[in-house]
């Protein structure tokens, strides 16, 4: 039995949320600043898409696990005009309408600074209640609100409170946390709030999936990409544990890893390390998504006259425990690092992170089966003109294949189908890097489907503006060497009994003939 | 093109001038280069930027155009350049270079 770490589950989840694209994306905040009678704002309540248009858009059941990578590569492009059966609950979590998100940021907030207008807040509880993850106890939460519709009016006008909408209707509203700071401003706690209630929905989900004792979770790691502080500690950080006591992970502590988009496959790092090293028994990697990018492609998704199809808040979490002897392990000894010497050409970061790793290990580009980089749907990206990224990735890891020479030419497409996947994930930072594959992987792998897959997180540490830096980090999962231990054991076990009865059967020949 | 870009080609153009600047563009696609080369020769197309109704008029290549890479040293341009343009439409990305360039 090998040390390695290995992944016991992932979950994957979605929040519908169509009035946070108007009121809370920076694409949206920035244009009516800049230009607020513009018609980009008139024309983009027009291109928000239904729940139900939301929940029979392919990408999103694949998110969620219900259809597969391979059902979306199967479908011809694009895929906003097609739709598939809707299903709110998925194999690794599900989709959640706005009004249940909107309660569930009362439930995740602890100071008393979401408000909801009472009777928008009974309806919600009462959907909150018959949650199966939520339940009676945490939408009690709910039944605090006394509030009318005017009240929330006036926190919004005179306090500076972010209002909530639903439908086109003020349903609530987040107040400041402080009168000054701007840190605990109205606009920070709702971003704060909105990834920490998208995270808990993960963690909560991964509790399903996995069936893992929620007091068994030892660890938490938060690898959004926002900040929770005040003005004297900007980014004092925690949301991993904060979002793990609403979550009822009640022996967990927890820390937040940071590292834009590159911030997922940090974490995992890490956690895959804190296991193998002993440290914790099982650590959960979660990350809550971001209102900052819904709508961030708006402009374009408009001027072409789609849906503004970046209208759903992503979250995930992944679970990573002590050999278990059976799910796919961390090979923490096959990572890829972009350093601080690599260069930021695509060729540079490109060999830091697949083709070095692969050489210490004496693999070549193609006993990779599958890998997963930016993971980021096609439909929402391309119109915007940043092309089909993921297989942008496949096709530069194809082309260092070929310079190195262990792919030819001609190969190259070839490669991209075979050892690629097609874009879902939602166009949310941290969310489509490398992650999203997990839950799939770890089917494949114990399926035998695939034997090796690679992970690649790249983040622009560049937007920070405190470096011009580029980075990566990358790792590779396989199947459990022990469970294929154990299968070999199996084997010359049965080849044992096989020999005996041979054996036995030549003694009883004997016998007959004396 | 990325505001904060937009602000530093405005800011080098006012301190060489149009005649000592050249922008070298990398995107990945030929709609990309075309809307930043459009953005520092007739303005930000989309008006949001420091360049939005600004035109600059200044030269733009992309670093995989035939012009930029007879410039470049060779190993130089292998090391760096080669995979992506093994990866790039290039000729996607050249058309629609010249297409601004013959709006000038």
């Amino acid at each position: 039995m090998s040390g390695y770490a290995v992944l016991k589950g992932a979950s994957y989840t979605l929040a519908h949320t169509p009035d946070m694209v108007l009121h809370n994306g920076t694409t949206q905040t920035t244009e009516r600043i800049v230009n607020p009678e513009s018609d980009y704002l008139k024309e983009l309540p027009q291109h928000l898409r239904s729940y139900e248009d939301a929940l029979s858009y392919l990408p999103n059941q694949v998110y969620i696990g219900n259809n597969t990578p391979d059902d979306l590569a199967a479908m011809e492009f694009p895929y906003h005009d097609k739709k598939v059966e809707g299903k709110r609950d998925g194999r690794f979590g599900e989709i959640m309408p706005q009004n249940e998100f909107i309660g569930l940021l009362q439930i995740c907030d602890v100071f008393d600074v979401v408000k909801l207008e009472k009777g928008f807040a009974q309806e919600t509880a009462k959907k909150l209640a018959a949650h199966p993850l939520i339940g009676a106890e945490r939408a009690a939460v709910l039944d605090k609100n006394e509030d009318d519709e005017a009240e929330i009016k006036r926190l919004v006008d005179e306090e500076s409170a972010e209002p909530l909408y639903d439908g086109g209707r003020l349903v609530g509203a987040v107040k400041r946390a402080h009168d000054i700071d701007v840190n605990l401003s109205a606009h920070v706690m709702l971003e704060n709030l909105v990834t920490k209630s998208s995270s808990v929905l993960s963690l909560m989900y991964l509790v399903k999936t996995t069936g893992i004792d929620p007091g068994e979770i030892e660890y938490v790691i938060d690898c959004c990409e926002e900040a929770c502080g005040d003005m004297n500690q900007r980014g004092g950080g925690n949301f991993a544990k904060a979002a793990a006591e609403i979550a009822g992970l009640t022996g967990a502590s927890g820390s937040d890893v940071r590292g834009f988009c590159a911030g997922p496959a940090h974490a995992l790092v890490d956690a895959a390390s804190l296991v193998q090293a002993g440290t914790f028994k099982a650590v959960a990697v979660t990350a809550g998504g971001c209102t900052a990018k819904l709508g961030m492609n708006g402009k374009d998704h408009v001027k072409k006259g789609l849906p503004a199809l970046e209208d759903c808040i992503a979250g995930f979490s992944v679970l990573i425990v002590a050999n278990d002897k059976e799910s796919p392990q961390i090979r923490t000894d096959i990572i890829g690092r972009h350093t601080v010497g690599t260069g930021s050409s695509p060729q540079a970061v490109i060999e830091s992170l697949v083709t070095d790793p692969l050489d210490k290990a004496g693999l070549k580009i193609t006993d990779i089966d599958k890998y997963s980089p930016e993971m980021q749907n096609a439909d929402i990206t391309k119109p915007a003109g940043a092309g089909n990224v993921p297989e942008a990735n496949y096709k530069m890891i194809a082309a260092l294949g070929v310079k190195r020479g262990e792919i030819e030419r001609k190969q190259l497409i070839e490669f991209v189908q075979g050892h690629g996947l097609t874009g879902w994930a939602p166009t949310q930072g941290h969310i489509p890097s490398g992650v999203p594959y997990l839950g799939f992987a770890r089917d494949d792998i114990m399926s035998g489907k695939i034997n090796r897959a690679m992970i690649i997180g790249k983040g622009s540490l560049f937007l920070g503006r405190m470096t011009n830096l580029f980075d990566g980090i990358s790792f590779v999962i396989d199947g459990n060497s022990g469970a294929a231990e154990e299968a070999g054991a199996g084997v010359s076990e049965q080849r044992i009994r096989e020999l005996i009865g041979e054996a036995m059967e030549e003694f009883a020949k004997n016998l007959m003939a004396e | 093109m990325d505001l904060e870009n937009q602000k530093r080609v405005l800011e080098y153009y006012e301190q060489y001038g149009k005649d000592d600047l050249v922008i070298l563009l990398g995107a990945a696609e030929g709609e990309a280069a075309g809307l930043a080369a459009e953005t520092v020769t007739l303005g930000d197309p989309t008006y949001a930027g420091p360049l939005a109704g600004v035109s600059l008029g200044l030269e733009v290549y992309h670093i995989c155009e035939p012009e930029v890479k007879a410039e470049v040293d060779e190993a130089v341009y292998d090391e760096q350049i080669s995979m992506m343009e093994m990866v790039l439409d290039v000729d996607d990305i050249i058309n629609e270079m010249n297409m601004i360039r013959e709006q000038l």
